[in-house]
């Protein structure tokens, strides 16, 4: 700390701290992990959507030389008797036990030194079903007879899925509702009421590091090497599947390649720490592509949309129904049923409002979080319907919006009062950009061009708890504890910034350690745009307090509070060498009330609100139902940036990444099979499926309970992409597709369908 | 997979040699023979160009490429692309468009944009997207990339040769 910062550590473009390594390609992933003595793991996976096993056949990849051993369930169940986890279910098993409930569900597992032996071994796995019928659709899985799970087993960590405990008979992993007002009234005195069903299809993250994780046992313990966005939880739940204490049990990650929300709760560690104790080696297993699309997806949904509008355009009532196809476990599928229901009905000051938000068991690939949390499917819905309803009774889109606008100072759905939400502001800057009040080239010939936007929000997680430690070398300089883990998103340099600022240091000579159970304190995790807002009040006030111990130290050595003596001046007059520390300790818990389980009501849903909106125009061929999309314009409310270039960068690539789960990708299954779990079938956007022009911008705004101002921002931008397109499709050739992705295929037909 | 052979190669710039499994590929050379990281298997499919290597001055997938195609062949890795501690000015312009976010795609982004410049020192937004549309980036870091490039070819010609000593 002999250098003091010349400039405000916040608010300023400081380049990413692990800048250097990642492009000398340096950087450290869990990929990249080697350990001592390790050996490989092959999962052997379920072909069959839903069955009884009837025999597992391990003999000859046993006896394939250089495998080292094949384990089964069975194998699993001597070491953990009861081997099912999950954040909100107790409902996946380590490896299959009696049944599996989707295609590809790991069965087995081939451990050898060389991974080429394990891989060709699990081909030698026989297995044999008794297959059952399987129900894949979301709607269809609620009143089916087709039973995914037997009873339900909630993991006792919310309260809202207690009630569920012991249910037999149902796929409803979650029931969240909510009543407002006095919709059925609402509606029967309504002047227009209008109802449409959109849906989304299944996609997966695809982070370019595939999942992969290692486990080494000690002597009583276990340190778990994996690519995860919740170091914590993983130490939490592996010490429970284990029947041990925390303090046994080590988890530590690197940079993440990508996670999306890919990354979170326990997806393979679990089973690496399994395979490590039973065969008292290290084990590592990396998943290729084609895996990780059996191992996490994003909930494909559908939504029932209703609105009752009056005469002058106000919407009066509002009634929502959404399922969400959750696949065969749970995963945190009920809290992104729960969380997003909170907003189900959209960003617009509605009396009357009924959501009921369905998390539902499926014999598909688990579905869970990703980049909003449920929220993409549900503004795709909203603002497609809004846009329906204003082109319907003759009322400019935007203007419609501005009068049905939910503003700062009312009451948002749950009841939560709406503060620092610039919804207002985030429509403004669209239009201005768009020029929406200027004359628009609609294009010539067989190309048409049209524009559109879209508005969406979200609340944020809670409850939740960070905890940061800033440790003070004697030499002056610190290093950051912190359990975020930076998977590309640029946590560890916002962190340094927010560290820097408190202590008055350059950004640059903070160090901040990566996630290490053994070294890092608790976090809940690295998702739904928490860190900057929880992580970051958590590391102020760590900083606040080491610099409070700075003068305390100063006050003992007689130093007058204010004086500059150089910290390591101050270390040395008090141990009389170089040595000791300085630890300041910080911790945040943002304030929260569970909503009411009947009414879904609450005065605090969410820390704060996070906002985005998207613009878009589009050119559409009518011969061929091409649409390029030839400006697509991103607007969100982040608070004040932390670091402006850094928003500006996770703005764009939200946008993307966006672009990509409504231009073009889909998980196709054709009876429970998957048939693209690749990337040559399944396309993610490269270079040339971007926007022609693409803009991004953080509006001037101020979060008042955000550390700095600053609040989330990883996935304001992906809320509105889709619907922004589809209206702009609408406003191009006056057709509306109510179903992603908006592929060209689906745009011809419509097309074609209007007898055009 | 048993069959072994001994094969020489020049790894930046540094003789040397391997007992390779006929098998494996130059990602698998690369990373359990010498311990470099920086040319990735994710696709294994050849479609996202992280494993990117430039062998003999031409950049291929290293997750298809058999290291046995590689005996008396001239491999660059991302690792020998900084001279000492200097960076080449394309990884310079990397970190100064804040062309990344993971990182996981890096490296094949700057080898392809290094192998770009040197077939074409000044290419058009319109060539760059149709040249490094062969390597992904999940995170989206596509328009800084572009950024990236431009400064790269502007680092790159206006370096002399007398420039390329520290």
């Amino acid at each position: 700390m002999s250098a003091t910062a010349a400039t405000s550590q916040v608010g300023r473009s400081v380049p990413r701290l692990e800048g250097r390594a990642k492009v000398t390609g340096r950087a450290e992933y869990i990929h990249n992990l080697r350990l001592p003595g390790m050996l490989h793991g092959k999962i052997f996976r379920s072909a069959v959507a839903h069955g009884r096993i009837r025999r597992i056949d391990i003999d000859a990849a046993r006896r394939v030389p250089g495998v080292h051993a094949v384990f089964t369930s069975d194998d699993v169940r001597r070491l953990i008797p009861d081997p099912y986890y999950g954040p909100a279910f107790h409902d996946q098993p380590i490896l299959a036990i009696d049944k599996v409930r989707h295609i590809g569900e790991p069965v087995a597992v081939v451990l050898a030194e060389d991974p080429h032996v394990a891989e060709e071994a699990a081909r030698l796995i026989v297995a044999e079903y008794d297959e059952l019928p399987a129900v894949t659709d979301e709607v269809e899985a609620m009143t089916s007879n087709v039973i995914v799970h037997d009873v339900l087993k909630p993991a006792g960590i919310f309260p809202d899925l207690k009630h569920l405990e012991g249910r037999k008979g149902t796929n409803i992993a979650l029931d969240f509702r909510l009543r407002r007002g006095d919709a059925a009234k609402a509606f029967a005195e309504a002047a227009h009421v209008f109802e449409h069903t959109f849906r989304t299809q299944p996609v997966m993250h695809t982070p370019l590091e595939p999942f992969v994780s290692a486990a080494e046992p000690g002597d009583g313990t276990l340190t778990i090497y994996t690519a995860s966005q919740s170091p914590s939880f993983v130490r939490i739940e592996i010490a429970r599947l284990l029947g041990w204490p925390e303090n046994r049990v080590r988890v530590k990650t690197a940079f993440l390649g990508g996670g999306f929300g890919a990354k979170l709760y326990i997806k393979l560690e679990a089973l690496v720490a399994a395979l490590a104790l039973l065969a008292r080696r290290p084990v590592k297993i990396s998943l290729t592509m084609d895996e990780q699309f059996f191992t996490i997806t994003k909930h494909p949904s559908t939504f029932r949309i209703k609105s009752a509008v009056a005469k002058d355009g106000r919407v009066t009532a509002r009634e929502c129904e959404v399922w969400w196809n959750g696949g065969a476990y749970a995963d945190i599928g009920p809290r992104v049923t729960q969380k997003s229901g909170f907003t189900a009905a959209g960003p617009y000051d509605i009396d009357n409002v009924s959501i009921d938000s369905y998390a539902l068991y499926t014999n598909r690939p688990p579905a869970g979080a990703l980049r909003g949390f449920g929220i993409p499917q549900l503004v795709w819905a909203y603002e497609s319907h809004t846009d329906v309803i204003a082109r319907a009774l003759g009322i400019d889109p935007v203007e419609f919006r501005r009068r049905n606008l939910l503003r700062d100072g009312r009451p948002q759905a749950t009841g939560t009062m709406m503060k620092d939400a610039a919804i207002d502001k985030v429509l403004d800057r669209l239009v201005e950009r768009l020029g929406w009040s200027r004359s628009f080239d609609r294009g010539h010939g067989t190309v048409k061009r049209g524009r559109g936007l879209a508005i969406g929000f979200k609340a944020s997680i809670a409850p939740t708890t960070s905890v940061a430690i800033l440790n003070i070398y004697a030499d002056g300089s610190c290093a950051l504890y912190c359990s975020t883990v930076d998977m590309g998103q640029g946590s560890d340099t916002a962190m340094a910034q927010i560290a820097a600022e408190a202590l008055d240091i350059p950004a640059e000579t903070v160090r901040v350690v990566h996630p290490d159970t053994d070294v890092t304190p608790y976090d809940m995790a690295t998702l739904g745009s928490r860190s900057t807002y929880h992580m970051g009040h958590a590391v102020k006030r760590a900083a606040e307090d080491a610099r409070a111990k700075i003068d305390a130290l100063k006050g003992e050595l007689g130093l007058p509070p204010g004086s500059n003596v150089p910290l390591a001046d101050l270390f040395r007059r008090k141990y009389g060498m170089q040595a000791g520390n300085i630890v300041g300790v910080g911790s945040f818990v943002p304030g929260y009330a569970s909503p009411d389980h009947a009414t879904g009501l609450t005065p605090n849903a969410t820390p704060f609100w996070m906002v985005g909106g998207t613009g878009a125009e589009v050119d559409v061929d009518t011969e061929t139902g091409h649409v390029s999309v030839a400006r697509l314009i991103n607007v969100a409310d982040v608070g004040t940036p932390i670091n402006p270039r850094i928003v500006e960068t996770q703005l764009s690539g939200g946008a993307i990444m966006q672009l990509g789960f409504t231009m073009q990708e889909q998980m196709e299954f054709a009876g429970g099979q998957l048939l693209n779990p690749n990337l040559a079938d399944y396309k993610i956007p490269g270079m040339r499926d971007l926007p022609a022009r693409i803009e991004s911008e953080a509006i001037d705004a101020v979060e008042q309970g955000g550390p700095f101002g600053a609040k989330g921002v990883g996935e304001s931008a992906t809320f509105g992409v889709s619907p922004a397109i589809a209206n702009a499709i609408d406003d191009a050739v006056g057709v509306r597709l109510m179903e992603l992705p908006l592929t060209p295929e689906a745009v011809f037909r419509a097309l074609r369908k209007d007898g055009r | 997979m048993s069959a072994t052979r001994r094969i020489q190669f020049t790894l930046n710039g540094r003789p040397e040699a391997a007992e390779i499994g006929t098998h494996e590929t130059l990602v698998e050379l690369l990373r359990d023979h010498f311990a470099l990281f920086g040319a990735r298997e994710s696709c294994g499919q050849g479609l996202c160009g992280c494993c990117t290597v430039l062998v003999d001055g031409r950049a291929v997938s290293g997750c298809l490429f058999l290291a046995a195609a590689a005996d008396g062949a001239r491999i660059e890795t991302i690792e020998g692309l900084a001279v000492d501690e200097r960076l080449d000015p394309v990884q310079e312009a990397f970190l100064e468009c804040a062309a990344f976010q993971c990182g996981f795609c890096t490296p094949g982004f700057i080898l392809m944009t290094k192998q770009l410049l040197d077939e074409n020192p000044s290419p058009s937004e319109g060539e760059i997207k149709h040249y490094l549309s062969g390597n992904l980036c999940r995170c989206g870091a596509y328009p800084e990339i572009i950024e990236a490039v431009k400064l790269a070819s502007r680092k790159v010609k206006s370096r002399t040769p007398g420039d390329a000593a520290p």
